[in-house]
């Protein structure tokens, strides 16, 4: 690395920083100058608590932040939720199982597949439907290839806010080959509902394995050339560097998930950790940082997209023949050509499409790994055609309880850092 | 708290502009031979069908009528085309919209070549608003007030389907955005594709430009049938 | 997850705060007491189900209990799951919070009282999170109402009006 990022950097009041790296930070209240304090003249500066957002440039969506500051320190924050609450989890109670697919998908909007992906898997598990391993292999393709879309608005949106807005026109030039490969084989840029109970909806049509190929082939490069111009420009590195650490078990307590855990340094990854479908027989590794501060969040993040091109590649390359969605007719619609031909298959259409399956009663709760930590779903059904529960655990709703940890004692510029790195999309906090 | 939605009118961007009386709206060859004939009728001070009755004018006043008028219709149509093509977007997204909003700004579909790249984080010194995503009841009151500090004149675009009608979620939680404030152009799609807003924005600089497109209820005569928030 | 018997001898452990257990489609599920859910989450702890990953609620409409909230614990050692479920009265819909001992339960069970309306008991800030702090009601139990706007075509338009206005 170039010497210049470890230069010296002047820490406000490291004596009170709270949930450093080198201690052992409990959880626990802030101490910030009470107001008796203030009035006593025993502090220099006032506290000011300053509202951010929720309308607000770099607050990667309705965030609405109640900053404490001391002078330019940050002593304690709040977030304030809600702003774009959708009531997705009511909606979906009105359903039936597979029309709740596209309702779920807009939870987490950059990470469509990925929340369809924990629905279907958690009605899957409840119905014991078995997945064929082409739609298998077809679902890790399009959540890997979610997954770089994912970080590379990550990427984009949080240079723009640490004042390097061209690499946000570059992620974008690459995610529109990404979209482009979905409207291939779904029809849709975004929120595809591709991922259906027992399968994917459609397999994919000629062509597009081989400009899947020919992504594949220049996504590292373009990789390469985000990170060397990020690991050159001296003030972004200032900004990353040491800023905001927070230790493994701080995070672990706070319930954090997913790049901002193996930041610091534990390879916590479900893909490798319970690997569901089919991703154990993928070989790639998992990106950990040292010390967990805002750099090591953007590496990790950075690297995780190589392993993804490696995964994706392993799955092209091994794509086995068979069905794109199970057989079991009482899940799935039946190929459009049988029905002029067979009367079972008219009626299981006719019985699908108006009133859908029927799920025995029972709860289950699937976890799988989205770009953000561990994204659950948990299903209740009552025996109806309709979920009785549908609840997704958002990996973002639970992040964002450790945003007041890290930026404890630091600057508002390393808030606006750490916010960018935390990566909440306030889509799946509020749900 | 009152809401009032004022009607594009086919004769231009009718109450919504600052200039009153008579203006020459519309480019159609028609259109014009009328206005020239009643220019003409006007100089000669012969009587004047509809809202111009100056028929009894004479001499200098009359030169100073015809003048105000002819100077009037050409600086406002100026006027309107250079706030047509600098449309200065408010940064605002809200949900999946804004990542479509993201790409109409991308690379590919580029909405600098139209000039409207200088995406502002201040309400002050924008003047379109693009509501791109879910408008929740939370957020409505702080939406309506980012409107009102921007500054006349103002557009508003309601960008998908969640914000024009309660687009795949039609519960407790949202409202649709005409409810609260007037939104000059609807554009849906969930998400609509960059190419759509792109759309739907230029529509809107036709619109700005004295030449709205004919909406639906003009062509299929259901003017008069909009549901008023002030009855319900 | 851990397997049937696993689950029993777990059971065994926590005594009498163990009501039920149930074990279906590989989930492990206990139902406690709603009076002991901290005694049982630490004895939980303490055999290495150290990750909370998730607190939610669900409403029963109509068996009663109604209201549960269920926890989800995580060994990360063992790649174990195992849920943890209590079910509360909407008359005494009082359940003591578990924030002291996991931290990360403080954003999750404000969501479930301002979706449910199940107050926990010693939390440091119990207020509404994604409704309006003023809104009435709690969304996310089964007989409130969905809501949303009445969907109107065009060609009912004049109809309805006139409808209104009489």
């Amino acid at each position: 690395m170039s010497p210049i990022g470890e230069g010296v950097r002047a820490t406000p009041d490291a004596g009170t920083q709270v949930g450093a790296a080198g201690g052992g930070a409990r959880v626990g209240p802030v101490e910030s100058p009470s107001l008796e304090d203030v009035d006593r003249g025993e502090t220099t500066d006032e506290l000011l608590t300053l509202n951010f957002g929720p309308h607000h440039p770099a607050t990667h969506g309705v965030l609405r932040l109640l900053v404490t500051l001391q002078g330019e320190v940050v002593r304690d924050l709040k977030p304030i939720i809600g702003y774009v609450h959708t009531g997705i989890e009511k909606t979906a109670e009105d359903k039936s199982y597979w029309k709740v697919i596209p309702i779920v998908e807009r939870m987490d909007y950059l990470a469509y597949y990925f929340n369809a992906m924990a629905y279907v898997g958690a009605v899957e598990s409840l119905l014991e439907v078995e997945v064929p391993t082409r739609a298998q292999y077809l679902r890790v393709i399009h959540l890997e290839l979610n997954r770089i879309a994912s970080h590379l608005i990550w990427l984009g949106t949080s240079a723009l806010d640490l004042g390097a807005s061209s690499i946000f026109l570059y992620s974008l030039r690459e995610r529109e080959l990404i979209l482009d490969l979905f409207e291939m084989s779904s029809g849709q840029r975004m929120h595809t509902r591709y991922f259906q109970v027992g399968g994917v909806i459609e397999d994919i049509p000629t062509g597009f394995a081989s400009k899947l190929r020919e992504f594949l082939q220049i996504m590292p490069g373009r990789v390469d050339e985000y990170g060397a111009i990020l690991n050159s420009n001296e003030i972004v590195l200032r900004r990353l560097r040491g800023t905001c650490p927070l230790d493994a078990d701080t995070l672990l307590e706070l319930g954090v998930t997913g790049p901002l855990l193996r930041a610091a340094g534990n390879p916590w990854d479900l893909r490798k950790a319970a690997p569901y479908s089919s991703y154990e027989h993928f070989e790639f590794k998992i990106p950990v940082g040292t010390v967990g501060d805002n750099y090591d969040r953007f590496a990790v993040r950075l690297a995780e997209i190589y392993e993804s091109v490696r995964i994706i590649e392993q799955a092209l390359e091994g794509l086995p023949e068979g069905p794109h969605i199970t057989e079991d007719r009482k899940v799935a619609l039946p190929p459009r050509h049988e029905l002029a031909t067979s009367m079972e298959a008219l009626i299981h259409h006719f019985k699908l499409v108006t009133e859908g399956f029927r799920v025995p009663p029972g709860e289950m709760y699937y976890p799988i790994e989205s770009p953000r930590g561990e994204l659950g779903c948990y299903v209740r059904s009552d025996g109806s055609s309709r979920p009785a529960r549908v609840h997704m655990r958002d990996p973002s709703f639970v992040n964002l309880q450790a945003l007041s940890h890290m930026t404890r004692g630091s600057y508002i510029a390393d808030l606006i850092a750490t916010t960018a790195m935390l990566d909440p999309i306030l889509g799946g906090i509020d749900r | 708290m009152e809401v009032r939605r004022e009607r594009i009118g086919p004769s231009g961007a009718g109450a919504r502009s600052a200039a009153g009386g008579a203006r020459a709206g519309a480019v159609s060859g028609e259109e014009l031979r009328v206005q020239s004939l009643s220019a003409r009728q006007l100089l000669r001070g012969g009587d004047l069908e509809g809202a111009n009755q100056p028929a009894q004018l004479e001499g200098a006043d009359l030169e100073r009528y015809v003048q105000e008028r002819v100077l009037t219709t050409t600086l406002d149509k100026t006027v309107a085309w250079a706030r047509s093509n600098s449309f200065f977007p408010l940064s605002f997204g809200l949900a999946c919209c804004a990542m479509e909003q993201f790409h109409a700004a991308g690379p590919r579909m580029d909405i600098a070549r139209f000039g409207f790249e200088a995406f502002r984080a201040s309400p002050r010194q924008a003047d379109l608003i693009i509501l791109a995503g879910r408008v929740s009841i939370k957020m409505a009151p702080i939406i309506r007030r980012l409107y009102d500090q921007m500054l006349e004149p103002k557009w508003a675009i309601s960008m998908g389907a969640c914000c024009s009608s309660m687009g795949v979620f039609n519960n407790y939680a949202l409202v649709p955005a005409d409810k609260f404030m007037p939104i000059d152009v609807h554009v849906p799609g969930c998400p609509p594709r960059p190419e759509a807003l792109m759309h739907g924005v230029l529509k809107l600089r036709k619109l700005v430009q004295d030449d709205p497109d004919m909406g639906w209820r003009e062509r299929y005569d259901a003017v008069g049938t909009e549901e008023h928030p002030l009855n319900a | 997850m851990p397997d049937a018997t696993g689950l029993e001898l777990l059971a065994q452990e926590l005594g009498d705060a163990a009501i039920e257990t149930v074990y279906y489609r590989k989930r492990a599920t206990i139902v406690v007491d709603p009076a002991q859910i901290r005694a049982v989450l630490q004895t939980l702890r303490a055999k290495g189900y150290a990750f909370l990953a998730s607190v939610h609620g669900v409403d029963h409409y109509p068996e009663e209990p109604r209201l549960g909230v269920i926890y989800e614990l995580l060994d990360m050692s063992r790649v174990d799951r195992v849920a943890v479920k209590l079910r509360v009265p909407t008359e005494a819909p009082r359940v003591e919070s578990v924030t002291a001992d996991w931290p990360t339960a403080d954003h999750q069970e404000r969501e479930v009282y301002d979706m449910f309306g199940v107050v926990f008991e010693g939390h440091p800030d119990l207020r509404r999170i994604l409704m309006p702090e003023d809104y009435e009601g709690h969304p996310q139990r089964r007989d409130f109402p969905l809501g949303g706007e009445p969907v109107i075509f065009t060609r009912d338009e004049t109809k309805w009006l006139e409808a209104r206005s009489e």
